[in-house]
């Protein structure tokens, strides 16, 4: 067995969403036009936590999408299983809006770069803004996250995993090293 | 957990070698797809790079832009094949044709022939994915996707419900497919039509009713589907004429006082009007037959995307 | 001289096996007893192996002239000889057609330089195969043809078939009938029912066939010809020749290797070697047919050899010919199928492809006697072996038993004498 290490419980994980809320409200001055794109599968409960935090900050409501990057990838020939896809929810026009695209983890940015395209095909919003809970270095891309929670530098060795209450019963950040026979 | 889906590489000759589950992801997939064609830009970068031939040798022109425009709006490359002013008819063979698109570089083959079999013929000569667009009387597998999956969208599922299918049953590819994918996701399916447009032990092979008179056919039915009723029958000798078959297997109004309150009217197209099916039906609220060739552009994109995206199947942890 | 040691022999006057040896002087049999010896002849251990009168095949397509890319006289004798065949009978339907007698001796030259195999040439009933008109039947006869017939196609018109028949009818030789009705058969691929259904291929019905097994049945009865029923594909088709021969009518009935022990469902995959005509029927006619074999009302098994180029067969299903080869496949396949498995006796096979085709074409052939022509062939039943491709002598390789394991091994051909075939 590897040997799994904690960085973030429940209690910092609520700590830095709350920061990243305010962050996210002071550099937009507020929340008009903004609408909040949860990247699938953990950044569409992420999206959903910050946009309830900036909710009760500034007693507004946010709307809140999901979008499926599946079709957009570039590597998708060196997936190993059969993509599933899921639904993208965009219940807005996002013509000249603020977007704030949410992830769990920016790594190489590949995801980002595939959410980008993925966003633009809906149209042309007024902005593009990207957030993340943590960013682990590695980048193969030219792209930076707007908020980062965490900066967590690893080796492409090493595993970030991060669990949620919605998806894994809890709220955790963990890094282990990567099995060789897994 | 494993994950028992693959599509990757798959042929889809006809549906026998579907399973439920399967089918189940090309309609979860063709949902997606969907809504991307609602869009007003239509086109995402999917498959990139990959490079699509449709090789029509039977003329087909509905079918083939439905699967031309599945494949452009994923970014393939889209080269279409058809039998009229090709070399096919100065004799070349479907062997050497198909070589010579192999060494051109095609990712997959969309097929469409008037001979049974040749979708396998031409996956043999290729060693690469061949989709089935229709092989004379023997398969339509995408065209009973789309029917199904339309089905599926407005009903929720095919289980219990009860499908009629009526017309020129012996020639027609459609029912074939239909038949084994409806069966499959647990619908009864009732085929009706005349006894000399009937194929042999349709009963025992499909495991369908079959029944020769309209008003038991459509009685209580979910779904009605009329099949395109050809002229040429009648030179054959199979049934008498247009009028006796319109007036004894037409859809008319009949059909949906007959049939359950919310019956869905379906017809794989081009139809006849007034021949197989009366304006007042096709024209109807029951009428989905234009939905269905919306949905028969998703349903390709997904094949499309489930076969050429990813890599074949290894153990997932 | 050629001495076969301790074989089990097949005695075709006695119709049954017994441990000899059988001397061959010449062109002859001189003598089948046990324990010979003959210091001057060429000696072949037959212990544990099977010695056969040569096979007669009644039913066969050498494609010369005319077709030659698929077959010819010299390639078609050779397969045949590594099937175990001394004596074969063609076909007329090569181009041109033998329905005249400078073809025929064409055919009969080839055959005697060739050498290797008996060929007996079957000549047309109608000329140029059309239907139309009465072939040259009095010189075709004269000529040398053992039976006549339109295989391959079938004439339609009654009247025509009628006055063929009481043409040839003097000459006393068997009208070999391809039965088909083409208004029913017409562009049938495969057995209409199960599998047409499954496959979206038109069905040949078996209707096509009875129907016209019938018309010649009666035809036969009224001008008292001979009329041999060439691959019998039916349940009823078994049916009518059995009728047929109990009410004294001279009908003979023949099946295929291939009829006998394959199904239409070999058709599922769209191979094309599984394409002939009559097609591949159900189950219940593959029994019925076993069953005609058993009860004697089927006299013949036939190979119904059709060879086509790679070329014609590597086409779509509805493209490509009818026919499949059979000469190096038809022993060990109904050997594996129907006698190991214990469903026909070792003895019936071998009168069935040896002594009563030969009756029917009349010929002193297919029998292994004391004094008879020494036409051998020398078996290892036990041998199991895969049916390959590449070991295929025909010019073409259409055949359904591809890959499949079969056992009885053809070891050694003699015919008039001499090796035909050695397996090495
Ligand atoms: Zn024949």
């Amino acid at each position: 067995m590897h040997k799994k290490r904690k960085i973030l419980d429940e209690k910092e994980m609520e700590r830095i969403l709350k920061r990243l809320a305010n962050e996210v409200i002071e550099k937009n001055k507020g929340c008009k036009d903004l609408y909040i794109v949860g990247i699938h599968t953990r950044g569409v409960p992420l999206a959903h936590r910050i946009a309830e935090y900036i909710e009760k900050f500034e007693d507004e409501k946010i709307h809140v999408g999901s979008l499926d990057i599946t079709l957009y990838r570039d590597d998708l020939s060196s997936i190993e299983h059969q993509p599933v896809i899921q639904d993208s929810i965009l219940n807005f026009d996002i013509e000249g809006k603020k977007i704030l695209l949410v992830d769990d983890v920016l790594n190489t940015g590949r995801t980002a770069r595939a959410a980008l395209n993925a966003i633009l095909d809906y149209g042309r919003p007024g902005s593009i803004q990207f957030l993340v809970i943590i960013d682990r270095g590695n980048r193969e891309l030219p792209i930076q996250a707007d908020f980062v929670g965490k900066y967590v530098p690893t080796s492409k060795d090493e595993i970030i995993q991060i669990q949620l209450k919605e998806t894994d019963n809890a709220d955790n950040v963990l890094i282990y090293e990567k099995n060789e026979e897994s | 957990m494993k994950n028992t889906l693959n599509l990757t590489g798959r042929n889809l000759y006809d549906l026998d070698d579907y399973s439920v589950e399967e089918i189940e992801t090309i309609f979860e997939t063709a949902k997606v797809m969907k809504e991307i064609n609602k869009r007003d830009y239509k086109k995402i970068p999917t498959l990139r790079g990959k490079t699509v031939v449709t090789l029509f040798f039977e003329d087909s022109t509905r079918t083939r832009i439905s699967f031309e425009l599945a494949a452009k709006r994923l970014s393939a490359d889209v080269v279409s094949f058809t039998s009229a002013g090709s070399s096919v008819k100065k004799g070349e063979g479907i062997q050497d044709t198909v070589y010579t698109l192999n060494a051109m570089g095609v990712d997959l083959y969309i097929v469409r022939h008037s001979c049974p079999g040749v979708p396998k013929l031409v996956n043999k000569y290729s060693g690469k994915p061949v989709l089935n667009a229709g092989d004379g009387r023997h398969a339509h597998p995408t065209q009973a996707l789309l029917d199904m999956f339309s089905i599926w969208e407005k009903k929720g599922s095919l289980k219990g419900l009860k499908i009629a299918i009526v017309g020129d049953i012996l020639h027609s590819r459609v029912v074939r497919s239909n038949l084994i994918g409806m069966k499959k996701m647990g619908a009864n399916v009732v085929v009706c039509g005349p006894r000399t447009l009937m194929p042999p032990k349709i009963d025992e092979v499909y495991g369908a009713q079959c029944v020769y008179d309209l008003d038991t056919a459509i009685k209580d039915a979910d779904v009605v589907m009329a099949l395109r009723m050809q002229l040429e029958r009648q030179t054959e000798g199979l049934f008498p004429g247009l009028s006796e078959f319109t007036n004894r297997y037409g859809l008319s109004k009949k059909v949906i006082r007959s049939a359950k309150g919310d019956v869905l009217i379906m017809h794989p197209g081009p139809m006849n009007r007034g021949v197989e099916i009366l304006p007042e039906v096709a024209d109807s609220d029951h009428s989905i037959i234009i939905e269905q060739v919306t949905n028969g552009v998703a349903i390709r994109m997904a094949l499309l995307f489930l076969i050429l995206g990813g890599k074949p199947e290894r153990e997932v942890a | 001289m050629i001495l076969l040691k301790d074989g089990q022999v097949y005695l075709s006057d006695k119709k049954k096996f017994e441990k000899a040896d059988v001397l061959i002087d010449k062109k002859i049999v001189k003598k089948i007893a046990p324990n010979i010896e003959e210091s001057k002849a060429e000696i072949i251990d037959c212990t544990d192996k099977h010695i056969f009168p040569g096979f007669v095949d009644l039913h066969c397509h050498l494609r010369d002239p005319g077709y030659t890319y698929k077959e010819d006289i010299a390639t078609g004798a050779v397969s045949a000889a590594k099937g175990g065949f001394t004596s074969i009978c063609c076909m007329p339907n090569t181009n041109p057609v033998i329905d005249n007698v400078s073809t025929l001796n064409y055919l009969m030259r080839k055959a005697r330089d060739v050498g290797k195999t008996k060929i007996f040439a079957i000549g047309a009933m109608s000329k140029g195969l059309e239907g139309k008109e009465i072939a040259n039947i009095a010189s075709l006869v004269k000529g040398g043809v053992v039976g006549l017939s339109d295989d391959g196609n079938c004439i339609q018109n009654a009247k025509l078939q009628l006055n063929v028949m009481r043409y040839g009818s003097i000459y006393d030789i068997p009208m070999i009938c391809h039965s088909e009705d083409y208004s029913l058969s017409g562009d049938g691929q495969v057995n209409y029912g199960y599998e047409s259904t499954k496959l979206g291929l038109p069905g040949i019905p078996t209707l096509a066939e009875e129907i016209m097994v019938s018309r010649d049945i009666m035809l036969a009865d009224v001008t008292g010809t001979h009329v041999h029923i060439a691959h019998v594909s039916t349940k009823r088709t078994v049916e009518l020749v059995k009728q047929a021969k109990k009410e004294g009518i001279r009908v003979t009935a023949e099946v295929t290797p291939h009829h006998l022990v394959l199904t239409e469902k070999a058709c599922e995959d769209y191979n094309t070697n599984t394409k002939m005509k009559p097609p591949l029927r159900s189950e219940q006619d593959r029994q019925a047919l076993i069953e005609g074999v058993l009860d004697r009302t089927i006299d013949v098994i036939a190979t119904d050899h059709a060879p086509h180029s790679d070329y014609e067969k590597e086409l779509e299903f509805i493209k490509a010919p009818f026919g499949v080869i059979g000469f190096e496949s038809a022993f060990p396949v109904v050997y594996t199928e129907l006698v190991k498995k214990g469903i026909i006796s070792l003895e019936l096979l071998i009168d069935k492809m040896t002594a009563r085709p030969a009756e029917i074409i009349k010929r002193d052939v297919g029998l292994l006697t004391e004094g008879g022509s020494a036409d051998i062939t020398i078996i290892d039943l036990d041998e199991s072996y895969i049916f390959d491709e590449d070991e295929i002598l025909s010019k073409s390789k259409n055949s359904p038993f591809i890959g499949k394991e079969m056992s009885g091994r053809i070891l050694y051909t003699i015919c008039d004498g001499k090796f035909t075939w050695k397996k090495a």
